[in-house]
């Protein structure tokens, strides 16, 4: 098993314990039979290339190649990867700082990722975001913000945009399990629903928001808060990915034909800290975090039913995870050799008329020293 | 005397103000159980129980507004906002509520509540983390606002502030975090609204506040040694009330003001201390009052470049040299 076979590097996230081999239940959900054996061995390979990239970015940031807040994904990938996998071309997404895995899950390249980690000029939004804050327009992918909830109003903009200019059309607007506490987060159900807009909210329970568990944060059932809104509402397996594929589906058919808002809990679970420079010790148990990687790691159940339908061989599998390695540490050596913008740079960007001149059309200084 | 850090003296302050007044309670995300996501509040928990440190849910606007709903019953809250750049999340709160409750309730209502946090740039979180409201606070009659150096005037002035009858701001720095001065012993208390020369000198006068007061004083060393400059340091320690006369004085001895600022320079606290100086001092003055502030654009993340759009000790030389032409 080449997910396992690898030395127990300390920053190396891998189940202890092969579980037996068996096919997901959700397997035989019509949206994941429709899926060729090639489209399945490719989501495979997007989750394993976003554990990979995560541990690679890790390494930089300990070498201090990185700065700010680095807040990892991995764990959760069967999330990102499922509900990005059912995009169509109308289909949206916006998200949180947790945003690493949303962008390779909607085709963003790597090495523009990392760049942006590295504040190079040729990461993804120049170097002036940073980790918190992935964008890709062109992709429909609309952030990476670093506001709790904050991110939750855009995202019933783009379902309203989406009606607006009459697409058939999902907007999904992912959240954590704090975030659901944030007054933008009513606001917002309740615009989706008294307007009927095409909006899935997705909230991503981790169990966490950074030391809190939902128990002491949450009054309530997270999804069940819908109900109050009359907005249809459901809790989905964020372990395994077909669960995740199955389970979404239904929800963005309704948003996409029928306009119809829904908020959806997918249960995940992150193993590293909530970003690098949580140390992890006052609120959870190294046993419980262990439990997850041995029995739950979205990777290895996708796995284990993929070898179960003869999808998969191990070969392959460590042909997957040999290459998103090697991805990862040509991405690195990308960002280290793009250069860093320069103190010039800090004021473009600003505004669209300082940055096309030639079609400016107010009056006046826009910017003062 | 005893050598702590800016955390320990806030941590003390707060500590000695619990111990003294049954009424103050500390409330904010992760400061109880997580310590602090600064680890300001270490051990807090412990010490006073959950009753008086209380872990909120991320609802800045529901908790700041309920703290202040608590203060108008004599509660004494002390709330930490993670960072003072998530305040905009409960802006109706702080600037409606704090700010004008006292004002249209004809006197009958005060909101003694303070409301405490990081507000810098320099560590490389992005834009949407890097905010430096003091000015936007400040601009509202009704509430106070403070942004402390060292350990010393940390403690000392959140003393003040927990026992003021106002709304206070207390904006910290995260880059500050880990400093270590001299804090006095025991129950000392600075007064809000009072201004520290932090460096006498005879030619320059730079006023500034907040981490900009440690590279104001580097700058200032260096002018010395490589200029022979001399250069006052005038540290606010507090935005409003803010001290004007202490401002003035040094100006009168100087006759150069160079104003230091981590702030974006459009109606800056910079911009309002410009009018004050040249309003009250016109004739004291050899040369146009000069300012360095943020370079004016949104917290830029690349790690180098930040240290760039920052006022820094070079920067600051540079700006001198300029102000004393
Ligand atoms: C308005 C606001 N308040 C607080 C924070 C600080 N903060 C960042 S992430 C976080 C926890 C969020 O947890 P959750 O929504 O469960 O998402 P997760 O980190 O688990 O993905 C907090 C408190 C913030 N970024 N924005
Ligand atoms: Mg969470």
């Amino acid at each position: 098993m080449p997910l396992v076979s690898q030395p127990a590097a300390s920053i190396s996230d891998q189940p202890a314990v092969i579980p037996p081999a068996r096919p997901s239940p959700a397997a035989s959900a019509p949206i994941n039979t429709a899926l060729a054996p090639t489209a399945k061995i490719a989501l495979l390979r997007t989750m394993v290339r976003i554990r990979r990239f995560e541990e690679r970015s890790l390494r930089a940031y300990q070498a201090k190649k990185i700065g700010g807040f680095l807040h990892l994904y991995i764990g959760q990938e069967a999330v990102a990867v499922g509900c990005c996998s059912l995009m169509g071309k109308n289909d949206h997404v916006i998200t949180a700082y947790r945003d690493h895995g949303h962008a390779l899950g909607v085709g963003m390249e790597m090495n523009p990722l990392m760049a942006e980690l590295y504040g190079k000029s040729t990461g993804c939004s120049k170097g002036k975001g940073g980790s918190m804050h992935f964008f890709a327009p062109d992709k429909n992918y609309w952030g990476g913000h670093g506001i709790v909830g904050g991110q939750i109003p855009l995202g019933v903009g783009l379902a309203y945009g989406i009606k607006y200019k009459g697409l058939k059309g999902a907007a999904m607007a992912f959240m954590g399990d704090g975030a659901v506490n944030q007054g933008a987060v009513h606001e917002s159900y309740n615009l989706a629903a008294l307007w009927s807009l095409p909006c899935v909210f997705v909230i991503e329970n981790n169990g966490y928001s950074m030391g809190t568990s939902q128990a002491r944060s949450s009054a309530g059932e997270l999804a069940r808060r819908a109900e109050g809104y009359g907005m249809a509402h459901g809790v989905i397996d964020g372990h395994d990915l077909y669960a995740v594929r199955a389970g979404m589906d239904a929800y963005l058919r309704a948003a996409r034909e029928q306009s119809k808002p829904a908020v959806v809990e997918i249960r995940t679970y992150r193993y590293r800290g909530h970003s690098v420079a949580d140390p992890d010790s006052t609120y959870r148990s190294k046993a419980e975090i262990e439990e997850y990687r041995r029995t739950k790691d979205p990777i290895q159940v996708f796995q284990n039913s993929l070898l179960a339908e003869g999808v998969l061989t191990a070969a392959l599998a460590e042909q997957i995870d040999n290459e998103a390695r090697a991805e990862a540490d040509v991405s690195a050596d990308f960002a280290e050799a793009s250069p860093y913008p320069t103190p010039a740079d800090i004021q473009s960007d600003v505004y669209w008329e300082a940055d096309n001149p030639s079609q400016r059309k107010s009056q006046g200084r826009l910017f003062f020293d | 005397m005893s050598l702590i850090t800016y955390r320990e003296a806030i941590r003390h302050a707060l500590a000695e103000e619990l111990t003294r007044d049954a009424n103050v309670v500390v409330l904010g995300e992760e400061v109880a159980q997580f310590n602090g996501a600064y680890k300001v509040t270490e051990g807090l928990l412990e010490k006073f129980g959950p009753s008086r440190i209380v872990d909120t849910p991320i609802s800045e606007a529901g908790f700041i507004g309920m703290g202040l709903g608590a203060s108008m019953l004599g509660v004494r809250p002390v709330m930490e906002l993670m960072f003072w750049s998530f305040y905009s999340v409960a802006f109706d709160q702080i600037l409606n509520n704090a700010a004008n409750v006292r004002y249209m309730s004809g006197g009958q209502i005060n909101c003694p509540i303070v409301i405490r946090g990081p507000a810098n740039g320099g560590t490389n979180v992005g834009a949407t983390h890097s905010h430096t409201p003091e000015n936007v606070l400040a601009n509202h009659p009704g509430v106070k606002v403070i942004v402390p150096s060292t350990p010393a005037d940390a403690k000392g002035l959140l003393k003040s502030a927990i026992r003021d009858n106002d709304p206070c701001f207390f904006l910290e720095n995260t880059v500050l975090y880990g400093n270590i001065g001299e804090v006095p012993e025991g129950d000392i208390l600075i007064p809000l609204g009072l201004a520290d020369v932090k460096r006498a000198g005879t030619d320059l006068t730079i006023v500034t506040y907040g981490r900009c007061v440690l590279h104001s004083l580097a700058a200032a060393d260096l002018l010395e040694k490589e200029h022979d400059i001399s250069v006052e340091v005038v540290d606010l320690r507090t935005i409003r009330p803010l001290d004007i006369d202490t401002v003035l004085a040094s100006v009168t001895k100087t006759h150069r003001v160079l104003i230091v600022e981590e702030q974006k320079p459009f109606s800056s606290v910079g911009s309002q201390l410009a009018y004050m100086i040249q309003r009250e001092a016109f004739d004291e003055l050899d040369g146009p009052i000069h300012r360095l502030a943020t370079v004016d654009a949104p917290a830029i993340y690349s790690p180098p470049v930040e240290t760039e759009q920052l006022p820094n000790p070079q920067r600051i030389l540079t700006a001198a040299l300029a102000a004393l032409e």
